[in-house]
């Protein structure tokens, strides 16, 4: 890019559940900028997904990259298996860290744990702007800057940052294409490194289920709920409601 | 928990005013231990003036940052300051997105072990959670650092109390890297007088049962003072907007009343609200799965049944 900031690899989609909305985000960004319209080294932009997952999440990689990401990062190893939060962003950090991004894209949530921590977590760990619940993402590479629509429960925060940051995109920000042929083919030369524990530099006490700094004392089935009253709307089902919920002091 | 134990509660009022979950919070933490509330707010001491009939011991007004102006992470930081300060056993942060962030830096901050979307805790400091979509409850305790818990609000009776008897201001070294994001504006939610939807005790939902009209779902919730949800049937028509689903891919709601109209309850929206301590349906469809959750059910046609209910409430005003 002719005089741009992010001559370097530059943008980086973290996906914790392989969210499909950060990736198409990522490659928006990317080919606003891009004088090829693509991502890639030749465009001095590249997209490189950082999956933290079983074996399994290699498919979910595949997709991804197959939709245009460049290349990716797959953390697997037995040792963060039942990582919660803290241990997953301890991990994302260290590799983002020793890697150096630009930018750092996350889902809002992971299907598995509706937290919506991880990407605050990261962002205080990485010491980057926090820029998270976008609606919508505009980076400007001349000024090395992004704007944000916050979505929350209190309203739209309009937010600007200087990079590097890490947003989290809400659900629906976008519509995620699917991948072409071409993209699927090009997919499968494209380069999934793998990194152990060993490879993060952490130590395997830091990381897991044993590492969990909270714990489950039990865990039981909702009792079900008792048989309520059903009644058939002949003309005052309206009043008779109202009565009901006046004796419950609910009006 | 013996006497010395300390819980802060975040006082979080980005708008200037002071909600009753933050009576919630200061409910839950005085069975845990005294109450010190902190307020990292840009006018700490009109907001700290709003306390006087919560259950709070003391309170720390945080200064040191424009905390309008930079989002999350000055608030975190303010917090974590108090925590180096006081000790505390436990830091309860309501659950909103807002909360589960300044949360979450904390929690790395103070090297603490979080707990979210909690909906009670004990003297020890366990939390009840609810997973699964409302199916289980799970009962968990952090065991690393100070217990940082977010709890969701609507969860408890708020208890009066007589507010902090002394106020004390705390000045933060807010460092520049809080400060990183800036706030330009705010367009707040346009609530057209109705509560939000995961802060309010009563939610009147519709579903594919009003056909696209609201009307009627609309003005029943306003006879309650309640917020207005929607099933996904309904939002994904376009009919009622997306930022009012409520179930799995939606919101959670745990009002004290919900009622469902003209929703038939597929799992998908059961797991949004069947933590609702009351529930309501009114459906025609008499074999329709809500009526297996609801306390009270009407079979009835809810063109007809609301407004009745609407005037009758009006009514009685």
């Amino acid at each position: 890019m002719a005089g741009g900031v992010l001559d370097r690899a530059s943008v980086d989609a973290v996906l914790n559940d392989l969210d499909e909305y950060a990736v198409e985000e990522a490659l928006r960004i990317v080919e606003a900028h891009s004088p090829t319209g693509e991502s890639g080294e030749a465009s001095g932009h590249t997209i490189t997904l950082i999956s933290m997952g079983p074996d399994r999440a290699t498919d979910a990689i595949r997709k991804a990259l197959s939709m245009g990401a460049d290349d990716a990062i797959h953390i697997c190893d037995d040792a963060f298996a039942g990582s919660d939060a803290l241990a997953t962003s301890l991990v994302l950090a260290e590799v983002i860290k020793k890697n150096g991004y630009d930018l750092i894209i996350c889902g809002t949530e992971s299907t598995d744990a509706r937290m919506s921590v991880v990407p605050a977590m990261l962002a205080e760990r990485l010491g980057y702007a926090q820029m998270t619940f976008a609606g919508s993402v505009t980076v400007d590479p001349a000024t090395s800057s992004i704007a944000i629509s916050r979505v929350t429960e209190i309203g739209i925060e309009k937010m600007t940052a200087a990079l590097p940051a890490v947003v989290s995109v809400v659900e629906k920000i976008n519509e995620p294409r699917y991948p072409s042929f071409k993209g699927i083919m090009a997919a499968k030369k494209k380069t999934i490194t793998s990194m152990a524990l060993a490879d993060t530099g952490l130590a395997a006490e830091a990381v897991g289920a044993k590492a969990a700094w909270s714990s489950v004392k039990d865990a039981l089935p909702r009792p079900p709920r008792g048989a309520g009253i059903k009644v058939e709307d002949t003309g005052n089902g309206g009043s008779a409601l109202v009565e009901f919920l006046a004796e419950k002091r609910l009006v | 928990m013996s006497d010395m134990s300390t819980v802060l509660i975040l006082v979080d009022a980005l708008d200037g005013k002071v909600s009753s979950a933050v009576g919630e919070l200061a409910t839950f933490g005085k069975r845990i231990g005294e109450v010190v509330a902190v307020v990292a707010a840009n006018d700490g001491a009109g907001v700290a003036a709003q306390l006087s009939s919560f259950a709070i011991d003391r309170a720390i007004i945080c200064t040191g940052a424009d905390f309008a102006s930079h989002s999350i992470a000055p608030i975190a930081e303010a917090l974590a300051a108090a925590v180096a300060k006081e000790s505390p056993t436990a830091v309860l942060i309501t659950s909103t997105a807002r909360g589960k962030e300044i949360a979450a830096r904390l929690a790395v901050r103070t090297n603490s072990g979080l707990l979210t979307d909690a909906v009670d805790i004990d003297a020890d400091a366990i939390a009840t959670q609810s997973v699964f979509g409302g199916s289980t409850t799970v009962h968990s305790a952090v065991n690393h650092g100070t217990s940082i818990v977010t709890l969701r609000s609507n969860s408890v009776e708020v208890q009066s109390g007589s507010g902090p008897a002394t106020t004390e201001v705390l000045a933060v070294a807010i460092s520049d890297s809080a400060k990183k994001s800036s706030v330009t504006s705010l367009e707040a939610t346009v609530k057209g007088g109705r509560p939000e939807l995961t802060e309010a005790s009563v939610v009147v939902s519709g579903g594919r049962g009003t056909n696209g009209d609201f009307a009627p779902v609309e003005a029943f919730a306003d006879s309650m003072g309640a917020a207005v949800g929607a099933s996904r049937a309904a939002t994904d028509a376009g009919w009622y907007p997306h930022s009012h689903q409520v179930g799995q891919t939606g919101k959670t709601v745990s009002p004290s009343l919900y009622v469902a109209c003209g929703i038939s309850g597929a799992i998908q929206h059961r797991a949004g609200m069947q933590t609702s301590k009351m529930i309501v349906a009114i459906n025609k469809d008499p074999e329709a799965p809500i009526f297996e959750l609801a306390d009270y059910g009407v079979v009835g046609d809810l063109f007809a049944v609301l407004p009745q209910a609407t005037t009758a409430i009006n009514a009685r005003k």
